[in-house]
């Protein structure tokens, strides 16, 4: 592995050196395991660990649930009450599944929005950026899929309105539609191949995982500072590095462990908190439910899809200037799939020099009015299209677009950055050092 | 005092928001015995309710994902295995085998009904959410719980006696029920079931055993998990905190260079 200098493997006992020479599994192990992190890592940097845990998480529970359910329209819901009263532990590992989700997306939008504040996504890391945003895509297809299993009312009407964002495409949308669904409305066929494709996915996603972190080992850690590891020697290196086996498997094993606790408290004590009371209610063709809502992690994007109706100018205008082409419901599509894609462009939009938002003075409350705009988002998702929700859903989406495509390339011309930490060696040692008081607990800045 | 901030918050949204304080949907909260993280079932209470179910409910209401032989599974109305089997073959149920019907047994699952159009009350309690906001924001349902049996409750003794046709069906005035009329008639009155343990058998205390009743039918591992829930944090609290002191004792002298290197 390129980049940062540090020891590397040396096979010792003659079977070390006879396995080595024929498949370098153990040294490519020993890499991995004993990169040298950036020594400066604040707690934000512990999401990735719970991210990888999650994946196991879901995998493994998915798998014994696999065991135990059943892709038929006429049995899917009865099999899940069959997994939640007859399977033994089957009700925590169903539990654990449907929270595993939510802990799943809370960690990953964390986990992005601390790449946005560091700059993580700059060069040379926007390889690993493109390739999380592709994992978190795929993400967002799993639990869609993964929703529509238990066959419950918002199951079935969550995925009619879904695969119905894919018939707004104009002329080959409906075509489109019915090759997702495998007919022309959600049934059996569509739950057969969405049964599928939520065992499949995660197995893309592990791969995905597998590239992303190859990706940021070559280019080595962001950090807080946002300065680069120094290259010049081993020796030189060190000081501003620590390995990760140890430092950083016990650190982040730590924040598992409180992130844990909230978990299980959350699987134990409220399991149902966080879902909607009509997915105990089988899927009913013939009912809709009054208010259809996605679960928690899709509702700000689900609330840039409902922001665009037909009375906003720039609906009409696109409509005008495409000949009605573009309609208010397939704008409303393009927004949403747009949104995702001005996060992915990200590393190209952002024209400042200076990496971390620690040092950006003006960019800092940029990037807090987006968080607070996601919040909005979030909540105007939740709400039916009445009262306040429609104008702010279209305030939010409208900041969302312009923190990327206009805060972020102008900021870089008109933003007079703080002065940068030299090395992270200087930035570890204000943070810990003599001068910045007890050297324990209390953050320095 | 978190309840009655809640309660004045809802109050205060209430009467801010006239489109919220439609005729319906009136929830009140209950204080059953199986709230909170370490709440438990009571199975004098649950025997009631299953009772009522019986005598009321199963008339028109089936429990088709329910076996009656989880009457006797720990954390449940438990009772004993020979009342289960009775209890059990006082329903008919369809055998395919035989072609036919025959008395039931333990291994079956009450029968789903049908016939009056009335949905299944397996999961009722977990497929209606009594408390929502305050905005959207989800805090009651913290505060209160979802609110499943005492939706339950409140329908069942929501009941105004003020009574319309439309359509040639009757509906009854209800303040729990969220468009305010329903086409249930109001199932229980006064002194209508005997309890066998002499507890009050007014429509309050009849409404709240079958609430509970149905908070079981709908969540019959309930106490295993918070079991479950309890043991694990309290692990998981054991382990992170070994794992924080091993963590601070690692990353010590790291800290120590630090202070030396600036010094």
């Amino acid at each position: 592995m390129a980049g940062i200098p540090h020891d590397h493997y040396e096979p010792k006992t003659r079977f070390e050196k006879w396995l080595h020479e024929r498949l370098p599994i153990v040294a490519l192990m020993y890499d991995t395991l004993m990169i040298p992190t950036p020594k400066n890592l604040n707690w934000m940097w512990i999401w990735g660990i719970v991210l990888t845990f999650c994946l196991a998480l879901q995998i493994v529970t998915g798998i014994v649930l696999v065991m135990h359910y059943t892709p038929h329209v006429d049995m899917a819901f009865a099999s899940v009450e069959h997994i939640m009263r007859d399977v033994n532990a089957g009700h925590m590992i169903r539990y654990v599944h449907a929270n595993g989700a939510s802990l799943f997306f809370l960690a990953v939008y964390i986990h992005i929005f601390r790449g946005l504040y560091y700059g993580s996504y700059k060069a040379p890391r926007e390889v690993t950026w493109i390739i999380g945003m592709l994992i978190y895509l795929c993400m967002m297809a799993t639990a869609f899929m993964g929703y529509v299993l238990p066959w419950g009312q918002m199951s079935f009407w969550g995925a009619t309105v879904i695969t119905g964002l894919f018939g707004a495409i104009p002329g080959i949308g409906e075509p489109i539609q019915t090759w997702l669904l495998g007919g022309p409305a959600v049934d059996n066929p569509t739950l057969n191949r969405f049964f599928s494709l939520h065992y499949l996915l995660p197995f893309v996603i592990a791969a995905l995982v597998a590239l992303h972190i190859w990706a940021f080992h070559t280019t080595g850690n962001n950090n807080p500072a946002g300065v680069e590891v120094r290259r010049d020697s081993k020796e030189v290196a060190e000081r501003d590095t620590v390995p990760f086996w140890p430092y950083y498997v016990m650190k982040d094993l730590f924040a598992l462990g409180v992130v844990l606790i909230v978990f299980w408290a959350i699987v134990g004590f409220m399991p149902n908190y966080l879902g909607h009371p009509d997915n105990y209610i089988e899927a009913n063709p013939l009912q809709t439910p009054a208010h259809i809502v996605p679960e928690w992690y899709f509702l700000p994007f689900y609330a840039i899809l409902r922001a665009f109706t037909a009375d906003v100018w720039a609906v009409q205008f696109a409509s005008f200037i495409t000949g009605g082409i573009i309609n208010a419901k397939f704008f409303g599509v393009l927004a949403m799939f747009g949104s995702i894609i001005v996060m992915l462009l990200a590393p190209w939009l952002d024209t400042s020099a200076v990496r971390s938002g620690r040092y950006r003075p003006m960019f800092k409350w940029w990037f807090w009015l987006l968080v607070i705009d996601f919040l909005v988002l979030m909540w105007c998702g939740s709400q039916p299209p009445e009262g306040i929700a429609p104008v702010l859903s279209l305030i939010g989406a409208a900041y969302w677009f312009v923190y990327f495509l206009i805060v972020l390339p102008v900021l870089g011309v008109i933003e007079k950055p703080l002065p940068v930490p030299a090395t992270i060696e200087e930035d570890f040692n204000a943070h810990y050092g003599a001068g910045a008081g007890d050297a324990a607990a209390t953050p320095a800045k | 005092m978190l309840r009655k901030l809640a309660l004045s918050a809802m109050a205060a949204v209430l009467v801010g928001a006239p489109a919220l304080a439609s005729e319906g949907g009136h929830v009140e909260d209950v204080a059953f015995s199986f709230e909170g993280p370490f709440g438990t079932y009571d199975k004098a209470q649950l025997r009631r309710g299953l009772q009522v179910y019986t005598e009321v409910c199963a008339a028109c209401h089936g429990l088709k994902y329910v076996p009656f032989r989880t009457l006797g599974d720990p954390g449940g109305p438990e009772l004993p295995a020979d009342l289960v089997k009775a209890y059990a073959a006082t329903y008919e149920v369809y055998d395919p085998e035989l072609e036919d019907t025959r008395p039931a047994r333990p291994s079956d699952h009450f029968p789903a009904v049908t016939s009056a159009g009335a949905p299944d009350l397996s999961l009722m309690a977990k497929a209606r959410a009594g408390f929502h906001g305050p905005m959207g924001l989800g805090i009651n349902q913290i505060v209160k719980g979802m609110g499943g049996a005492e939706y339950i409750y409140s329908i069942l003794t929501g009941y105004t006696g003020e009574e319309k046709e439309e359509a040639g069906t009757t509906f009854y005035e209800n303040k729990a029920f969220p468009s305010g009329w329903i086409a249930m008639p109001p199932p229980l009155s006064d002194e209508l079931v005997e309890y066998a343990d002499g507890h009050k058998n007014d429509v309050h205390h009849m409404a709240q055993d079958v609430a509970a009743f149905l908070m079981w039918t709908a969540e019959p591992k309930m106490m295993a998990r918070k079991k479950a829930g309890f043991v694990g944090v309290l692990m998981l609290v054991l382990l992170t905190s070994f794992l924080y002191l091993t963590n601070k004792a690692l990353w010590a002298p790291i800290k120590r260079g630090a202070k030396a290197g600036s010094a």
